[in-house]
């Protein structure tokens, strides 16, 4: 895949075809699998996606933990302002989906599955209200793939090494760069999405109280979604932010290197270490100690 | 080279894909080392491993793989019931593994009937695991391909006969690697494969007269 996504765009502008299609030609030709066993598997993923975001709205899951769960299906049947829109379906999918997550249910790393909720809820939100066709969801998970594969190669996906910007950051950025191509934008307003997007997340920390993927990590998925919309509104809107995706991409990594270890999936510092994190966890975690002979 | 289905992928039982995932792909290659579903299972936690380990399902998930469940299948989240209900009896232990470990980390004995297996596992990020350890050799397994484990006399020619059998057999190898706990004892050939041997290339194997046991781990990626 490519490791330059400015590199990316200049190659489907040549050719005239979306970044979802080069992602799949590109894949293609390393003769590792087919085409068609590519898009056998994301197509996969879409119906595990659609099937969490139906699983999580139905608003019945508890987390392992017992800290989460029921929200989706509260923003669902929201009636504020914003009520009946793609925001809030989108946050309510991203939600849904990190609600089935967080109580062992199954779905699709994407990047990862602390920041799973963020791509299907934005493409899913999208699809609820705008006609689209398994076909084009299909190619934009695979446009997102490619999004994802750059910043794998140029910075990191893994909350241990780069915090969350580099997860749900990263999979807002994916996102939002896959909904632009979805709704008929360019791959180069698809890439000014990416960059608009993950602007907004660089330096977001990795804080999960007690270490599990519960809280804040349901919620960054869902406020992960509504930077991905804000990405693809300016882009399609003309917004050409004016650092290149690629060191967008970069200054992420960097700064995932230098953050301090509190901040990177350790529970040490960030919302895992305020008075009411550590009580939580502490409780939580105690109720869960495994009884005798099943653990220890 | 990172493939699409790596970033959009592996579709997985929550909710950590290093705690839960990864985890129960090293609990699948522990069934795989004994052959089956093994009668007792220690599993020594290391590291986040053993702080969070529980909160994200990791027994469950070792559990699940013990049981051959994969990373998918939402048995998951019964599997110490029906480890119960299967005969697998599992004790989980805390424990710091010395040496320089990957923070998730977990050493699996299991037995069945007369086989037995001791494996180091780390699961590495995003589901990829690697195996370090298997009965006290060092190795690198990363479960993506069907290898081939096979322990053997320390004598000249075994990669010979070996690779032989498996080039009979138009078997293609991945990567290799041989290596043993001392000089003139037994040595561990790893072959990762890009599909596994045939029945009668395995019996060909087992025949040699150097080779003390042969075993197939399926890929779990």
């Amino acid at each position: 895949m490519y490791d330059v996504l400015l590199d990316a765009v200049d190659t489907a502008e040549r050719e005239g075809i979306s970044l979802g299609e080069l992602a799949l030609r590109t894949e293609a030709a390393t003769g590792i699998r087919t085409r068609e066993e590519v898009e056998a598997g994301l197509r996969r993923a879409l119906h595990v996606m659609q099937h969490a975001v139906e699983r999580g709205l139905v608003g019945d899951l508890h987390s392992v933990s017992g800290l989460v769960g029921g929200d989706a299906h509260r923003l669902a049947h929201a009636r504020g302002p914003l009520a009946n829109t793609i925001f809030t379906d989108a946050l309510a999918a991203a939600l849904a989906v990190q609600e089935v997550n967080a109580a062992m249910g199954v779905i699709v790393a994407a990047p990862t599955a602390g920041g799973a909720g963020v791509l299907p809820g934005t493409l899913l939100g999208i699809a609820k209200r705008h006609p689209v066709t398994e076909e084009a969801l299909v190619r934009a998970l695979a446009t997102a793939g490619l999004i994802g594969a750059v910043v794998a190669v140029r910075a990191s996906l893994s909350g241990a090494e780069g915090g969350c910007q580099a997860e749900t950051g990263a999979a807002a950025g994916m996102a939002a760069g896959a909904g632009v191509e979805l709704l008929g934008g360019t791959p180069r307003q698809a890439m000014h999405a990416v960059a608009l997007t993950m602007q907004g997340t660089l330096g977001l920390v990795c804080d999960p109280l007690g270490g599990l993927v519960e809280v804040p990590c349901v919620y960054r998925n869902a406020t992960g979604a509504a930077m991905a919309l804000a990405g693809i509104e300016m882009a399609l809107a003309g917004v050409e932010f004016p650092i290149p995706v690629d060191e967008v991409i970069d200054t992420m990594g960097q700064i995932g290197r230098e953050m301090d270890v509190r901040y990177r999936e350790t529970a040490g510092g960030g919302l895992a270490a305020t008075p009411t994190g550590r009580r939580l966890a502490k409780e939580r975690l105690v109720q869960l100690k495994p009884k005798k002979g099943a653990g220890g | 080279m990172v493939s699409l289905l790596d970033i959009i992928g592996p579709v997985m039982v929550g909710p950590s894909s290093s705690h839960t995932a990864g985890a129960c792909r090293i609990g699948l290659i522990a069934r795989a080392l004994v052959g089956g579903t093994p009668d007792h299972a220690l599993v020594e936690l290391h590291g986040s491993f053993a702080r969070t380990g529980v909160g994200h399902g990791t027994d469950r998930a070792i559990a699940g793989g013990l049981l051959g469940y994969h990373p998918d299948d939402e048995r998951l989240r019964e599997s110490l019931e029906a480890a119960t209900a299967a005969g697998l009896t599992i004790e989980f232990k805390n424990t710091t593994l010395r040496g320089d470990h990957h923070p998730n980390t977990t050493r699996i004995t299991v037995r069945c009937g007369e086989r037995q297996a001791v494996l180091v596992g780390s699961s590495i990020g995003a589901g990829r695991i690697v195996i370090t350890a298997i009965d006290g050799f060092p190795v690198e397994i990363s479960g993506v391909y069907t290898t081939l484990v096979a322990v053997a006399k320390d004598v000249p020619g075994i990669v010979a006969s070996l690779a032989g059998a498996l080039a009979e057999d138009e078997v293609n190898l991945a990567t290799m690697r041989v290596s043993r706990r001392q000089k003139g004892g037994d040595a561990i050939h790893i072959y990762e494969l890009d599909h596994a041997p045939s029945d009668a290339a395995l019996a060909q194997i087992r025949a040699l007269p150097v080779i003390k046991t042969v075993r197939v781990v399926e890929r779990v990626a």
